[in-house]
């Protein structure tokens, strides 16, 4: 079996296999559907609604993908301002913690009081707020401990601390910007679907999940859910592709 | 003839939440044009703070530090150094390793000249057919060895190694030492040396320099230049015996462990 292919079949086989036990389970415990839906409860929810969770899913998946870009952009400004310089690390960090260790959904009606009426925006806001956090961590420490000799090999030269990050401080901090990238996909994905869901707006895969629970349309909740994994599962493996292109290097290196 | 480098009575100190730490105190060095200079002096004495001084990466509180003449008042790209770490960039090939200099200093070779110039620096130092591969891929002496050629690559007039075979065990030093030389016949610079090892001061340097403990000045200058190309045999000989004998007892004194009247 070609390496290729045995990535794609055994992971296949493994949600295969769990499909099987969920619906084994349900059947055998005699669950009705409002309790667990089982797979072959979903699959009629899918026919019925695909057109809905084609456009909800979307909007659910482009509102994350801008959150998440702004998390990048600021989480790297707010990174860099804090790995070269250690006055604004010591202001900076009690207040990023402190305000990374507020749990969303209360900012979630503040948010959507605020701006009321711009549920994109808002939606796009939380998602960025719950998930920039990590980029500007990981990012100030892959600066701050890059040791000195890789700076001094180039500034020996005469090279500026222009140079020196682009040259060496931004590529050497790449591979831990990647590990919180991974987190913070998860991150935004979950801020996008907490404002939908808190906040309903009849828009994205939270407001489908909203309007099954009002209707008492079970199977149609679990088949959001579903949908949800499946989105984060095409986010995360789209971070993971980049991180190889751009870190792969790193990997060479532990293997 | 004016020495490549001279340093007069440079005193440096590094500023620390709990005042200031003299490191270096009326340290005076000179090294001639094609000289190689190898230092020694006890653990934490200021030899790495000596080296940026040299390279201009730190200015002295007091004294100063020539190059060619010249009073350094910045990092100029004349320099090339190498460390104790080889410090390659992990996401560039070997080649792409070496090249890094010339993609800095202003009017170096560029393109076909430049991967030319690295490759044949490579084959010097015996790392043919190593050209793409990563760091990772190589031992901690062919490290080494690249890291020599990028310190190399932009023919600077001084090089600078700081501990350069410090990690690597004894027979790829001395390997390295030989490689040394055979750089050192091909290619013209002046060299510093900074070692612990007193044998490799002595099968490198043309002149060795011991530092006192901190803050150093210079205790003891030894000249050693030699008619001919050193082998590893000449470190047995009872003329390199005699020699190390003072070296070590003049790094006792460095240390502490004998007072220095009793040598007066
Ligand atoms: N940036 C710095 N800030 C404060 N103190 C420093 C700094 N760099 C070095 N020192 C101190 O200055 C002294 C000399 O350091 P230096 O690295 O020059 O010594 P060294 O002779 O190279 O030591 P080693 O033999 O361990 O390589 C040490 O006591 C060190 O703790
Ligand atoms: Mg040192």
């Amino acid at each position: 079996m070609s390496p290729t292919l045995r990535k794609i079949l055994v992971p296949t086989i493994a949600v295969i296999i769990f499909l099987i036990l969920w619906e084994a389970l349900v059947w055998a415990m005699g669950w009705p559907n409002y309790k667990m839906a089982s797979p072959s409860d979903l699959m009629p929810a899918y026919s019925r609604y695909w057109e809905l969770f084609l456009v909800m899913g979307w909007q659910t998946l482009w509102r994350t993908i801008l959150g998440l870009l702004l998390a990048i952009a600021v989480g790297i400004a707010l990174g860099m301002v804090m790995g070269f310089s250690r006055t604004m690390r010591d202001a900076l960090y009690p207040l990023l913690v402190g305000f990374n260790a507020i749990p969303k959904a209360t900012v979630v009606p503040i948010v959507a009081l605020m701006f009321v009426g711009a549920h994109d925006f808002n939606t796009v806001l939380i998602a960025f707020m719950i998930s920039f956090f990590p980029i500007a961590v990981s990012v100030s420490i892959g600066l701050s401990t890059l040791e000195p000799e890789y700076r001094d090999i180039l500034r020996a030269l005469g090279a500026s601390q222009t140079t020196i990050f682009w040259k060496i401080a931004l590529p050497k901090t790449l591979p831990e910007f990647f590990g919180a990238l991974k987190v913070s996909v998860t991150l935004a994905f979950i801020g996008t679907n907490l404002m939908e869901i808190v906040s309903p707006h009849g828009r994205g895969l939270g407001a489908l999940f909203d309007s099954g629970k009002t209707n008492s349309d079970y199977p149609l909740m679990f088949a959001v859910l579903i949908a949800l994994a499946v989105l984060g599962i095409f986010l995360y493996y789209i971070v993971v592709a980049l991180e190889r292109v751009f870190a792969g290097w790193a990997e060479r290196q532990a293997a | 003839m004016a020495p490549l480098i001279e340093l007069n009575h440079v005193r440096h100190a590094y500023a620390t939440a709990s005042g200031p730490v003299p490191v270096l105190d009326g340290l005076d060095l000179s090294v001639n044009e094609g000289g190689f200079c190898a230092v020694v002096g006890p653990s934490g004495c200021g030899k790495s703070t000596l080296t940026r001084l040299i390279a201009g990466l730190l200015i002295p509180d007091a004294g100063e530090v020539f190059l060619h003449g010249d009073r350094v008042r910045g990092p100029r790209s004349t320099v090339g150094m190498a460390f104790q770490n080889p410090v390659l960039l992990e996401w560039r090939t070997i080649l792409q390793n070496v090249l890094l200099p010339l993609e800095i200093v202003p009017g170096a070779l560029k393109g076909a000249a430049a991967i030319d110039r690295a490759r044949s620096l490579l084959s010097l130092v015996g790392l043919e057919g190593f050209e793409d591969k990563r760091p990772s891929e190589l031992s901690g002496g062919m490290r080494q060895r690249a890291s020599l050629c990028r310190a190399l690559v932009h023919q600077p007039e001084v090089l600078i190694l700081d501990e350069p075979f410090g990690a690597l065990d004894a027979f790829t030093r001395e390997d390295l030492w030989q490689t040394m030389h055979e750089v050192k016949e091909k290619e013209p610079f002046t060299g510093i040396l900074i070692t612990h090892d007193l044998r490799e001061s002595l099968f490198l340097g043309d002149q060795v320099v011991v530092l006192s403990g901190r803050p150093a000045h210079t205790q003891f200058v030894l000249d050693n230049t030699r008619s001919h190309r050193p082998t590893l045999d000449d470190l047995y000989t009872p003329e390199a015996a005699e020699r190390l004998a003072i070296l070590r007892h003049q790094i006792e004194i460095a240390q502490g462990r004998i007072p220095q009247e009793a040598t007066t």
